[in-house]
C-alpha cells in the first residue's frame, strides 16, 4: 500500500467509526439518518477492500489466467464474457427484491440499532461471503447450480435433501410475498386498481413486442411506464368515486383467492404475453425506485424518529413474536444474509464472468449493494413517527380497528400518538385507514412518501408517492409469484417424475396443469391461512420464511466449508464455517422455538394445544368465530409446526453429510474437489 | 478496451466516454431482463461457427426470453 492509500483507508476507517459511534451510542436525542448511511458505506468500503479481496486472494486463490465458463463455452447466448460493471448490474438486479425492503421494516420494532448492526455484521461476515464463495464454486464448475454442486461434492442423498429444502423454501417465499401484497391492497381501491391495471398494461406491452415491434425492449418499456403512471394518477379518482371505488375494494380473503387464480393462469400462459413484459417493468421500476430512495435520503437527510433500541427486544413486540436472539437474525434475512442468493450466484452470473478475479467485485460487492438497500429500508421505517409505525404493523387483534382505541393501546406501550395523526396520515396517503397494514410494504411506502414528498410535491403528492411505492413493490412481488410458481411447477414435475418418469414430460398439458395445481395449492393454502390468521399472518409466516431462507444460507455455507476442506484449504475454512455455525445456531434455535416454545405466541404446538383444549370444551377463542374456525386454526398450527420441523431436519442432515465429507477429505492427503476447467489452458468451444 | 490517454484531452474523447457509458447502461439494462448483446452473438457465431445458421434478432429475442422465463425464474425475496 502506498502512503496515500494508507491515509485514504485510515480516513475512511476513522470516519466510519465516528458515524457508527454516533449511531450506536446516541440515547434519547434524535440523530440524522445520514449517520446511518455514512456508517454503512464506510463499513462496506473497508469490508470489501480488506475482507472481500482477502477472500479472493487467499481463500479462493483466484487465477487470472484460468479460462472462465464464459470463454470455454462461449455461445453468445447463455455463456458470454461480459464487462464486469454490466454483470454487476445484472447480478444486483437478480438478487435484489422485496426481501431487503420488508425484513428491516419489521425489525424496526426493536429500534433501528439492533437491525442495523446485524445488517452490517451479517453482510460482511456471512451474506457477501456466501454469495461470492458460491459464485466461485459455480464458476469453477461450468456454472452449475447449487443443487448440482451439493450432489457432486457431498453425494446424491445430500443433494436430494437440499432440493426438497429448496422446494419448501420456494413455497414459503411465494406464500409470504403474496401475503405482503394482500396486506397492502386489502381495502385500498387506489392500490388494487393500479396493481390490477398492470395486467392489461403488460399484455399490451407483450403484444407490442411480439407483433408490432418485435424485441424493442426500450420502446415497450416506455409505453408501459407511461400507461402505468397514468393508471397511478387515475387511481386516486377511482378511489374517490363512490360509484367505482367499491369495485376495487376487496377483503383480504378475496384478494388471496384472486392472487391464487392469477398465479395459476399467469404461470401457464406463454411467457411473452404477461410474465416477461411485466418483469421488464418491474425490474426497471425497482432499480429506479432504489436509486430514487438513495437520492431522496441524501437530499432530505431526514432525522430518525424511532428510538435506537425499544423495549420490545424482550420478545413482547406486536410485529413479530420472540426475543432479539434468535428472532432478529431470522427476521432480517435478505440484506444481511440470504440463502436464496446461493441459487442466483450459481445461476446465470457464473456463466458470464470474464475473469475469475472479478468474483469478489460481483459476488461480494453485489451483496454489499443489496445490504445498502436494507439499510435504506431501515431508514424509511425509522423516519416515520414510531406511533404510526406501530399502528401500521400491529395486528388488529391487539390494537383494534379504530384510531382512538389504537392510539390508546400504542400509547400504553410508551409510544405517544394521537388518533388524529393516525387518521391524518391515512388521508395524506389517500387511504381510509393505515391500521394493521402489516407486511412491511405499506410502512416502507409511508416512509418513502415522507422522503419523496419532501423533495417533490409536498403533502399534495404524498398519496401519489405512497401508491407509487406500493405499486413498485406489488409489481415485482407479482412477477416473483408467477415466475416462482412456474419454477415450482418444474420442480414438482422433476420430483414426482423420479417415481413416475412419464410425469417429467414438460410438453404434456395434463402434466403441466396438474403440476401447476399442486404448486399453486401449496403456496395458496399457506397464503390463505395467513390471511385468516388471528395475528395477521405476517407475524406467523415471516419467521418461517426467515428460518427457511437462513437455513438455505446455512446449507450453502456448509457446502463451501466442505469444498474448502476438499481443496486442502482448511486453513481458511473458518471464512465459511464461522457464518455457517452462526446461522445454524440461530435457525435451529428459532426453528425449535417456533415448534416447541411454551408461549403460544411463539410456539405452534403450544398454540395448537391451547386452541385444541378450548375446542374440546366446545369453547370459541377469539379471533375464531365458530368451532369450524377453531379446528382450522389448530390444523394450521400443525402444518406450520411440521414445516418448521422439516427445515430443521433438512439442515441437520446436510450438516451431518457435510461433517462426514470433511472427515473423508481430511483422511485424504490430496485435493478431492471436483472442479472443471483447470487442465484446459486454451479456450475450448462448445 | 478504452485508451487511457484519451482521458487527457478535452472535447471528443469526453464524448466518446459518454458514448461508452450510455452503451454500457443500455447493455446493463437489457441484460437485467435477460437479453445479451445481439451484435456480439452475431459476431461470435460468424467468427467461430460459420457453418451454423445465425438467428435473426427476432428469433434471438424469443430464444432469450424463453430461456429466461420458460422454466420459471428463481427470484429473490
Amino acid at each position: 500500500m502506498t502512503a496515500l492509500s494508507k491515509l485514504l483507508w485510515g480516513g475512511i476507517a476513522v470516519f466510519g467509526a465516528i458515524a457508527l459511534a454516533v449511531v450506536a451510542l446516541s440515547r434519547g436525542e434524535t440523530i440524522n439518518s445520514v449517520w446511518l448511511v455514512v456508517a454503512a458505506i464506510c463499513t462496506y468500503l473497508i469490508a470489501y477492500r480488506f475482507y472481500g479481496l482477502f477472500i479472493g486472494r487467499a481463500v479462493m486463490q483466484l487465477d487470472a489466467n484460468r479460462a472462465t465458463p464464459a470463454y470455454r463455452h462461449n455461445d453468445g447466448l447463455d455463456y458470454v464474457p461480459t464487462n464486469r460493471y454490466v454483470l454487476f448490474g445484472h447480478h444486483f438486479a437478480a438478487i435484489a427484491g422485496a426481501g431487503p425492503l420488508v425484513g428491516p421494516v419489521l425489525a424496526a420494532q426493536m429500534g433501528y440499532l439492533p437491525g442495523t448492526l446485524w445488517i452490517l455484521a451479517g453482510v460482511v461476515f456471512a451474506g457477501a461471503v456466501q454469495d461470492s464463495l458460491v459464485l466461485f464454486l459455480s464458476t469453477r464448475r461450468d456454472g452449475r447450480s447449487l443443487g448440482e454442486i451439493i450432489r457432486s461434492e457431498m453425494g446424491a442423498t445430500a443433494g436430494g435433501i437440499a432440493l426438497i429444502g429448496v422446494f419448501l423454501i420456494m413455497i414459503i417465499i411465494l406464500a409470504v410475498l403474496a401475503l405482503v401484497v394482500v396486506k397492502a391492497l386489502a381495502g385500498s381501491p387506489w392500490g388494487a386498481f393500479t396493481v390490477m391495471t398492470t395486467i392489461p398494461i403488460a399484455v399490451i406491452m407483450g403484444v407490442y413486442s411480439r407483433f408490432i415491434r418485435p424485441g424493442q425492449i426500450a420502446e415497450m418499456s416506455i409505453i408501459g411506464f407511461v400507461l402505468l403512471m397514468t393508471a397511478l394518477i387515475f387511481g386516486r379518482s377511482v378511489a374517490e368515486s363512490p360509484g367505482i371505488a367499491p369495485y376495487f375494494d376487496y377483503s383480504g380473503e378475496t384478494l388471496a383467492i384472486m392472487l391464487i387464480g392469477y398465479g395459476f393462469v399467469a404461470s401457464v400462459l406463454p411467457v411473452w404475453l404477461l410474465l416477461a413484459p411485466r418483469d421488464y417493468l418491474s425490474t426497471f421500476l425497482k432499480i429506479g425506485a432504489i436509486a430514487a430512495l438513495a437520492l431522496g435520503i441524501l437530499i432530505v437527510m431526514p432525522p430518525l424518529k424511532m428510538a435506537a433500541v425499544t423495549r420490545f427486544i424482550d420478545g413482547t413486540g406486536p410485529v413479530f413474536s420472540g426475543a432479539l436472539f434468535p428472532f432478529l437474525f431470522i427476521t432480517i434475512a435478505c440484506g444481511a444474509v440470504s440463502g436464496f442468493h446461493a441459487l442466483i450466484s450459481s445461476g446465470t452470473t457464473p456463466k458470464m464472468i470474464e475473469n475469475e478475479t472479478q468474483i469478489p467485485f460481483i459476488g461480494y460487492g453485489g451483496m454489499l449493494m443489496e445490504s445498502f438497500v436494507a439499510i435504506m429500508a431501515m431508514v424509511a421505517a425509522s423516519v416515520i413517527e414510531p406511533g404510526v409505525y406501530f399502528a401500521m404493523n400491529s395486528p388488529s387483534g391487539l390494537i383494534g380497528t379504530d384510531a382512538v382505541k389504537a392510539a390508546a393501546t400504542i400509547g400504553s406501550w410508551g409510544f405517544t400518538v394521537t388518533p388524529d395523526l393516525l387518521t391524518d396520515t391515512a388521508r395524506d396517503v389517500g387511504e381510509t385507514t393505515i391500521l394493521s397494514r402489516a407486511g412491511g410494504a405499506p410502512t416502507l411506502a409511508v416512509g418513502m412518501a415522507e422522503i419523496f414528498s419532501n423533495v417533490l410535491g409536498g403533502k399534495a403528492l404524498m398519496g401519489f408517492w405512497y401508491h407509487f411505492a406500493i405499486l413498485f413493490e406489488a409489481l415485482f412481488i407479482l412477477t416473483a409469484v408467477d415466475a416462482g410458481t412456474r419454477a415450482c411447477r418444474f420442480m414438482v414435475q422433476d420430483m414426482i417424475g423420479a417415481a413416475i418418469p412419464a410425469f417429467r414430460n414438460t410438453e404434456s398439458w395434463a402434466n403441466n396443469l396438474l403440476a401447476t395445481t399442486i404448486a399453486v395449492s401449496m403456496w395458496g393454502y399457506i397464503l390463505y391461512s395467513g390471511v385468516i390468521d388471528p395475528l395477521g399472518g405476517i407475524n406467523t409466516l415471516w419467521p418461517l420464511f426467515g428460518i427457511s431462507n437462513q437455513m438455505l444460507a446455512g446449507i450453502a455455507l456448509i457446502t463451501c466449508t466442505v469444498v474448502l476442506f476438499k481443496m486442502k484449504r482448511q486453513r481458511y475454512a473458518w471464512v465459511a464455517a464461522m457464518p455457517a455455525l452462526w446461522l445454524l445456531i440461530c435457525t435451529l434455535t428459532a426453528g425449535l422455538q417456533k415448534v416447541f416454545h411454551s408461549d403460544p405466541a411463539i410456539g405452534f404446538l403450544s398454540h395448537a394445544t391451547r386452541f385444541g383444549a378450548a375446542l374440546a370444551e366446545g369453547k370459541v377463542l377469539a379471533p375464531a368465530k365458530n368451532l369450524g374456525q377453531m379446528r382450522q386454526i389448530v390444523f394450521n398450527d400443525y402444518v406450520d409446526a411440521s414445516l418448521a420441523f422439516a427445515f430443521v431436519l433438512v439442515v441437520v442432515s446436510v450438516l451431518v453429510f457435510g461433517l462426514l465429507e470433511i472427515r473423508r477429505a481430511r483422511a485424504n492427503d490430496r485435493p478431492t474437489m471436483r472442479e472443471i476447467g483447470a487442465e484446459q489452458a486454451g479456450m475450448v468451444h462448445a | 478496451m478504452r485508451d487511457s490517454t484519451t482521458n487527457l484531452r478535452w472535447g471528443p474523447p469526453a464524448a466518446s466516454n459518454l458514448k461508452t457509458l450510455v452503451s454500457r447502461i443500455r447493455e446493463t439494462s437489457r441484460l437485467m431482463v435477460g437479453i445479451p448483446d445481439y451484435d456480439r452473438y452475431v459476431e461470435h457465431v460468424s467468427t467461430n461457427h460459420p457453418e451454423r445458421p445465425i438467428m435473426s434478432y427476432r428469433e434471438f429475442f424469443d430464444n432469450r426470453q424463453q430461456a429466461r422465463y420458460g422454466m420459471g425464474m428463481k427470484r429473490c425475496c
